[in-house]
This record gives structure tokens, sequence and C-alpha cells, in this order.
């Protein structure tokens, strides 16, 4: 439905987005997922023809937005990080004068304005100043001219930033609502909520897309790298000089153990393999016995945090090249 | 372009700024009219015209300042440029919603004429072709304080800014005959106008290369000009210059009572220019 082509955009010597490519489907949720400053809103930006890009385009439904913008925007629905609301209007004027830019025929205005209002539970304000509405109002607002017309893919730039946790379970059952007939693209770095409402998730940082995936299949790919063992042993080096030779091993890590006579230590292991036979026979071999071993699974927090934490360690690296190929067979 | 011009004119209806720049410019042109006209005498509404253009000075920073800088600075640029509607209607509907404002205290100043009719002997042709001699002159200056909006996010800057430009084209007359008018004088003149263009280009594109080619260009070509046909150098800059007066149409109309045709595309011109102008700054800070 909207595919994003070799993204680049050049801040004079800063690299915001580097060569960024993935495509949406209809009828998914997508996630972008970033620290701050990934360039997730210069992506959504671009994505909505806000700003154009250094190189590389954006195409709907195979028309291109640099080619036919008038014609790609209709297809898109655009909530940025503040809402472009004009206060001095109230909020049924301003979202007829949004009706009206998006070209919405007049016959069919005061039911598309109806179904937004609705939508987004702005009945009570209909009449009133934006300037005297809360913040939660005003998103609102803000969310019911990027859905107004529906437009097949809807982009939301931070959608639950400042809403109580009632707003923002309203916002996240819209948004999964909307989620079943049309593209919708949301940011955030509540990593629960992307969990919870996303099919699919992309992470983002330093403009670079990291993972792009089902939070299942990340996870899926993330499990047990990191294992975690404990044994009797005195002499910490030599259990660790054992390990780092077992294939399939690639760091191994001393934890803390107050006990005496008992090591612990972590294990990064490379992904898809299994080394937990090798270790036994390996601790067996040197009579050091093992008094715990388990794998760590790595939530969706624990993913973000190893691929955008800027001291890459091995594991994650490793993870990295695995992703980075996916990403390569998607494009 | 419909929907931005109805939301621009509802929004200057709904804030003071439409009605403080409605009454100040029917004030001026009541006050000058009564002791023009009314108290004065004179018949001619023309001249009274002709004698307030320094209204727009302040009457159209005001009008002017937040068009484009508003919708930066609340970021509603952003719904604008995203939906399927082009950064030309945007620009134009905010440009045509100004020109309405400023005809309402026009419409008003066109009844001055009959005014004078009624009371004796009037000059009809003259007067109503210097109101919309008068009225082109100040879409001019609308589309200058839009292009000096667009530029920044601050609507003070943008007045100020608007303020500064429409000073220099009013005293645009009385500079000018301070510039050079010897032939060598002329060409040094020249050489300075080259030089400040290459840096702008090169601010522009940072194309070292280019920037030396078109210096050194503009250089052999003053100095081979000037070695040819000196004589041609005479009084040069002047001459140019002086025909880019804005004010000089109007007061061909007021004072002289001239129907000056050329003048009236001049300004029209000269309005599409700093039109598109806008369009560009727009679009220039999206490829930023």
């Amino acid at each position: 439905m909207i595919e994003v082509r070799n993204l680049v955009k050049r801040y004079g010597d800063r690299l915001a987005v580097d060569n960024l490519s993935f495509t949406a489907e209809k009828g998914r949720i997508y996630g972008f997922l970033g620290p701050n400053g990934a360039g997730k809103t210069t992506t959504m930006n671009i994505m909505t023809g806000y700003l154009g890009p250094t190189s590389g385009d954006v195409i709907v439904d195979g028309r291109s937005m640099l080619e036919e913008p008038e014609e790609v925007k209709r297809y898109i629905g655009y909530l940025p990080e503040n809402p472009p609301l004009y206060i001095d209007m109230t909020v049924s004027e301003y979202l007829t004068f949004a009706a009206e830019l998006k070209k919405i025929p007049k016959s069919r205005q005061k039911s598309e304005i109806q179904k937004a209002v609705e939508y987004t539970f702005l009945q009570d304000v209909n009449g009133r100043l934006i300037r005297n509405l809360s913040k939660g109002y005003r998103q609102r607002v803000g969310l019911a001219q990027a859905i107004l017309g529906f437009p097949e893919i809807i982009i939301l730039d931070e959608p639950t930033v400042g809403l109580d946790p009632k707003q923002i379970m309203e916002i996240r059952d819209l948004i999964r609502n909307l989620g079943r007939e049309h593209t919708v693209i949301f940011s955030s770095h509540i990593l629960s909520e992307v969990q919870e409402v996303c099919d699919h998730v992309l992470i983002i940082h330093h403009g670079k897309l990291l993972a792009n995936g089902t939070p299942e299949e990340l996870e899926r790919q993330m499990k047990n790298t990191t294992l975690e063992l404990t044994v009797r042993s005195s002499s910490p080096e030599q259990v660790k000089n054992m390990l780092v030779a077992i294939p399939g091993i690639v760091s191994v890590a001393e934890d803390k153990n107050d006990q005496p006579g008992q090591v612990s230590l972590k294990i990064e292991t490379e992904p898809d393999t299994d080394p937990r036979d090798d270790i036994f026979y390996a601790c067996a071999e040197n009579r050091n016995p093992i008094l715990t071993l388990r794998g760590l699974d790595m939530s969706l927090e624990q993913i973000f945090l190893s691929l955008t934490t800027d001291n890459v360690q091995p594991a994650s690296s490793s993870v990295l090249k695995q992703f980075g190929k996916q990403e390569v067979e998607e494009s | 372009m419909m929907a931005v011009y109805k939301r621009e004119l509802r929004s200057y209806f709904n804030s003071m700024i439409g009605y403080v720049f409605i009454a100040l410019v029917v004030a001026i042109i009541g006050i000058y009219f009564m002791a023009n006209n009314l108290v004065g005498g004179y018949p001619r509404f023309s001249h009274t015209l002709g004698s307030i253009v320094f209204i727009f000075l302040i009457a159209i920073p005001i009008l002017t300042m937040k068009s484009m800088a508003e919708e930066l600075r609340f970021k509603t640029d952003q719904m604008l440029l995203t939906y399927p509607v082009s950064v030309t209607k945007v620009v134009l509907g905010k440009f045509l919603a100004m020109v309405t404002v400023f005809a309402v205290p026009m419409l008003l100043a066109a009844l001055c004429p009959l005014i004078i009719a009624f009371n004796g002997t009037s000059y009809l042709a003259t007067d109503y072709a210097t109101i919309l001699a008068f009225f082109l002159l100040g879409c001019l200056f609308i589309s200058v304080g839009l292009f000096v909006s667009a530029l920044t996010e601050s609507q003070i800057i943008a007045a100020f800014g608007t303020f500064g430009l429409l000073l220099l084209l009013f005293l645009w007359p009385q500079l000018v005959s301070y510039l050079p008018t010897s032939a060598w004088g002329t060409a040094v003149a020249l050489l300075v106008i080259v030089t400040c263009i290459v840096f702008l280009l090169y601010s522009m594109t940072r194309n070292k290369l280019l920037s030396l080619i078109v210096e050194a260009a503009g250089l052999v070509a003053i100095v081979v000009a000037y070695l040819l046909a000196a004589s041609s150098f005479d009084r040069l800059l002047p001459r140019v210059l002086s025909s880019l007066s804005c004010t000089k149409v109007l007061d061909n109309f007021a004072a002289y009572n001239v129907f000056d045709l050329g003048g009236l595309f001049f300004y029209l011109s000269c309005t599409a220019l700093f039109v598109y102008l806008t369009v560009q700054a727009v679009q220039r800070r999206r490829w930023n």
C-alpha cells in the first residue's frame, strides 16, 4: 500500500534518515519505535509530503509522492507530533475546513465529519473554540482531522503523548479499530503500547531501520541468545577459557556471585544455535558441576534496548546482522 | 484554494487585525478627504489618495505579518502541506483573503468621489482610475508582506521586515538620486551589484566554482562594456532603477492625471513575482 524507498534526509551535515526502506500493507498496524531523535518524525514528515527527501521516494498505490503529490496525499491522513490546530476556530469549524481542504464532496462532508467526531468522542466539545480545549481534547481534534474521510493510510506521530490513562486506552482502541481496514502507522516510545497494539514493529535508530517484523518474530529471533550459568569452581578464569572454546558462544562475562566456590557467568550465544549440550559436557569433563543453566528470554523492551544502545554488545551486533539480512530480503 | 481563502478571511474578522486594519485605513483616508476635499474644497479625490501612500507603511505590515508566520509558529503548515492541495493554492488563498480585507476600505473610499460630485464639480474618471492604481499598489505591498511573512515564524520580525522593505520602496526615488551618475562610478556600482548577486548565489548553491565563474564573467563583461562604450554607462543606474519606482506610477495617476496602463502592468507583475517568491520560500523550507 505504502512503500518507502531508500529514503535519505540530510540536514546540513547531519543525516536524519539514512537509506530507509520498508513497505506497509493494508489492514495492518505498524509501530515505529526508536529513541528520541532517531528519525521517526522526519520519516513520517517525508511520508506525508510535509518535507522533501534528499533522495528516495514514497510510493502509494503505485504513485510517487514526488511526482503526484496532490494525488498521493488524498490517500494519507496525518496527525503530526503537535496537532496542527487553528486555535481561533471551533471544533466543527475546524473539521469543516479540513473536509473542504481534503476535497470531500459537499454532500458527504456532514456525515464524514459526524463519523470522525463520533470516532474520537468529540461530541461534547463540537461548538467550543479549540483555544479553550485541554491537551487531551486537542489531541483528539488532531486525530479527528487525520481520520476525516477515512483515508487508506493513517499516520500518527506519538498519538498518546500527553493523554491521561483512560484517553490512552481509548486511542489504542481507536487505532485497533482503524487497523482492520486501513494501514495505520504510528510512532511511539512506549514499548508496551507498541507490543499491545501493533501487528508489526519497525525499530529505527540514527535514521536506520534496525529491525522489522512482528513482535513475536522479533522475540523468537532474540530468544536464547543469553544464557545464565552457575558452576561450582574456584577459578572463574579457567571456566571462562573453557567456555569460550565452545563453538556458538560469542562472549562470556562474569556475573556477581557471593557464594564461595561458585562462579556465575552470562553467556552470549549466536542466534539459532544451542550450545547447552556442549556446555554440559565441557563442565562435566572439567569437573565443574553445573548448579544452574537457563536461557534468558528477551522481551521487546530488551530487544529495543540492545538494538538502540550505542555501544553495541557483541550479541546484539550478531542479531543486527541477522535483521539486516532480513531487511534486504524484504526490500 | 476556496477553503483556505474562507478560513483566512474569517480569521481576520474573528481577531482584531481585520478591524484594526480597516479602521486605520478608513480613518486616514477620511481625515485627508475631509481636510483636502470637504473643508479645503479641492475637487480632486485623486490628489488626496496620492498624498496618503504612507498609510501602507503602517497598515500593510499589520495585515500581512501573521499570514505565513503564524502557520509556521503553530505548525498548522503541517496540515496545509500534507493535505491534497498545492502550495500555490494555499498562498493564493491567503493573498486573496488579504486583498479582500483591503478591498473593504477601498470600497468606502470609492464613495468619496460621489460625495464630491453631489456637491459640485468632480473628476470621476481620474478619481476612480487613481483608486484603481492605489488598490493595485496596495496589492503589490500585500504580496511583499506575504513574502516577508513566509521567511520567519515571528510575526514581529515579519511586521518590521515588511515595514523596512516598504520604506525602501517608498523612498526609492530619493535613494536612487544618490547613486553615482558618472560612467566609472556606475561601473564600480555594477561590480558591487554583481558581487552581491554572486554572494547570494553562493549562499544558495554552496558551489564555489560556479560562483567564481559567474563573478569572473560579470567582471569581464563590465570591463569590456566599459572599454567599448563608456558613454552608455552614463547615468545608467539612476535611469534603470528609477523606472522600478513603485510610487511613480501612482503619481502619474494622482498628480498628472495620466492613465498609466504600463504602470498598472508593472504593479500586477511585481505582485505576481512576490506571490511566486512566497511559494518558493515555502517550498525551500520543505527541502532544506
